[in-house]
């Protein structure tokens, strides 16, 4: 069971502000996904090797050569506030 | 409004009038514009078609889903986070099929960051059944499919992350193809979860499905997960199935739990005609696909909870006003901008990678991934490919599932292991379901990079079916 605290601590790590009722919708729900999803847990997989990456692949490498990249005014046109060939954001605040 | 039956036809039947100078390219690559969009099916519209293309696809109109980035054309993947965002660049997948003569005719609707089963996702509202408007189109692809079925497109492309391509092909009585893992470049095509997401075709028949694949596949160096299938794709041509093993996985088949009764009928009623085309049926024994959805419901979120980390109201798309600092500017944005499926995987997902979980759900995920992995290469000792249904049910009505996640999460039983497995499927129309009138999609897998094979497997059981309903108009 997962329960509001956990909830808000999770949303914090996922930059996500939720409201009073999202929270208690999210933690039911998520409760009872992972009630599911723990069918898993009880299998007996002990030595067997996690797959990250389905087909084999050795490290794919390339030449390094230069070539032209995405330039900046297309790159920061979609962004909400360019300035200054950079993107505006407001102050982190006092950390 | 051009004439219906030009846009009921296969692509390749158009391309080979238009070879054989019976149809005229400029005639046909209009026939897809000013029809409006009554399923909601489109996010954005072409205002009119360009030149025809040369090339094998010259002149045809492909619907693209709006995942895919495309250049000077507003991309949102069906999220209000990126209203408004149009890409300085295009996916490798659409440039592709651009670079073969094909046009995009439409972007198409989809679930928000292609989390869904239904469609009921998006940001820019449901998307209707072509066959019964009070149904669901299934998702994410559901655009795309529902354009197909509905004749707003000849063809389209998808992204199937869990069955995001096979199960609306299903719901809306077309083909479908989740092609083996790295295909297809993912260029260009909005992350969601990268381990599994690849890009695939949802087309009127199987040949159609292997046309655009020729296009779409290869190694593309701006994507190094990205293979290419070696050997490349051929035509399918095939009729007979003679010598060719089918193998049925007792639980995972049409008489598996929670399957309906026109699903399971129209799944026998397709062995049956295997066999009679020459097909032999092999049991086979695939122990752990049960527990492909609950490895894929912390794999997929997992990895979406990352993707998605990119979103915060900086480079692209929208961004909340009046926050007093960067962070809260973030959490602003990012709770504003994502909709409710989208936060409750995102929720999950954290959970799941954060710390004193990530072992007992990430890395339990990854091994009964592995399990999965290898039950269907054992699988493919003794059978050519895997047959299942493609999705337990018919199109549901809208609303049916939204308020229950889990019983959403379902939808993709029968879809899931061959994702987490990497390898190729397809789902093809086994028939009108008896009970409800509504199209039943039948899946066949094959091994890694079998895509030729598998291809010309399809076509022969698409003949003995011989599947050729359209929706009501």
């Amino acid at each position: 069971m997962i329960d509001r605290e956990q909830v808000l601590h999770v949303a914090r790590l996922a930059r996500l502000e939720l409201s009073h009722a999202e929270v208690e919708t999210i933690a039911s729900e998520l409760s009872g996904i992972l009630k599911h999803v723990d069918r898993i847990s009880e299998l007996d997989l002990e030595g067997v090797e996690p797959t990250s990456h389905v087909v084999a692949l050795e490290n794919v490498l390339r030449a390094d050569e230069p070539r032209p990249s995405l330039d900046r005014k297309r790159a920061l046109a979609p962004a909400p506030d360019p300035v200054d060939g950079a993107f505006r954001v407001p102050s982190p605040g006092p950390s | 409004m051009s004439d219906p039956t030009l846009r009921e036809l296969p692509i390749a039947v158009v391309r080979g009038k238009i070879e054989a100078g019976d149809l005229s390219p400029d005639e046909y690559a209009t026939a897809f514009d000013g029809l409006g969009d009554e399923l909601n099916a489109c996010l954005w519209q072409r205002e009119e078609a360009p030149e025809p293309g040369a090339g094998p696809l010259g002149g045809i109109p492909v619907a693209v889903k709006d995942i895919f980035c495309t250049e000077g054309v507003p991309t949102t993947a069906g999220s209000k986070i990126l209203e408004g965002y149009v890409p300085p660049y295009t996916a490798s997948a659409v440039a592709k099929l651009e670079a073969a003569g094909a046009s995009v005719l439409s972007k198409t609707n989809m679930d928000e960051f292609a989390m869904g089963s239904s469609n009921e996702n998006s940001a820019y509202g449901d998307v209707l059944n072509p066959w019964d408007h009070a149904r669901v189109p299934g998702g994410s692809s559901g655009g795309s499919a529902a354009a197909v079925a509905g004749g707003l497109a000849p063809c389209a492309i998808g992204t199937d992350t869990g069955g995001s391509i096979r199960q609306p092909a299903s719901l809306c009585g077309i083909v479908g193809l989740k092609p083996t893992y790295g295909a297809i470049s993912r260029f260009g095509m909005i992350a969601f979860a990268s381990s599994l997401d690849q890009c695939g075709p949802l087309t009127r028949d199987v040949k159609d499905a292997a046309l655009l694949l020729r296009e779409l596949e290869g190694r593309d160096p701006r994507d190094s997960t990205s293979t290419g299938i070696p050997g490349g794709v051929e035509l399918p041509e095939a009729t007979d199935l003679a010598g060719v093993r089918f193998g049925v996985a007792p639980g995972f088949s049409g008489a598996a739990e929670g399957v309906e009764a026109d699903v399971s009928e129209l799944f026998s009623a397709t062995v049956d005609l295997i066999e009679a085309r020459g097909g032999e049926i092999a049991d086979i024994d695939l122990p752990n696909a049960a527990h492909g959805l609950s490895a894929y419901y912390v794999i997929a979120p997992a990895e979406a909870s990352a993707n998605l980390a990119r979103f915060d109201g900086v480079r692209y798309g929208m961004r909340s006003e009046g926050a007093d600092n960067l962070g809260e500017m973030y959490e602003r944005t990012r709770s504003q901008g994502f909709g409710a499926e989208v936060k409750r995987r995102i929720m999950l997902g954290t959970y799941a990678l954060s710390s004193g979980y990530y072992d007992a759900y990430y890395g339990q995920a990854q091994r009964v991934r592995t399990k999965i992995a290898d039950d269907f290469r054992t699988a493919f000792e003794s059978c050519d490919f895997v047959i299942t249904p493609t999705s337990p049910s018919v199109a549901f009505e809208r609303g049916a599932r939204t308020k229950d996640p889990l019983a959403m999460y379902l939808s993709d039983f029968f879809t899931v292991p061959m994702s987490l497995a990497g390898i190729p499927a397809i789902s093809i129309p086994a028939g009108l379901g008896s009970e409800t009138g509504l199209p039943v999609g039948f899946q066949i897998a094959g091994p890694a990079f079998s895509e030729t094979r598998l291809l010309g497997a399809a076509h022969a059981v698409e003949a003995a079916i011989g599947f050729e309903a359209r929706p009501p108009s």
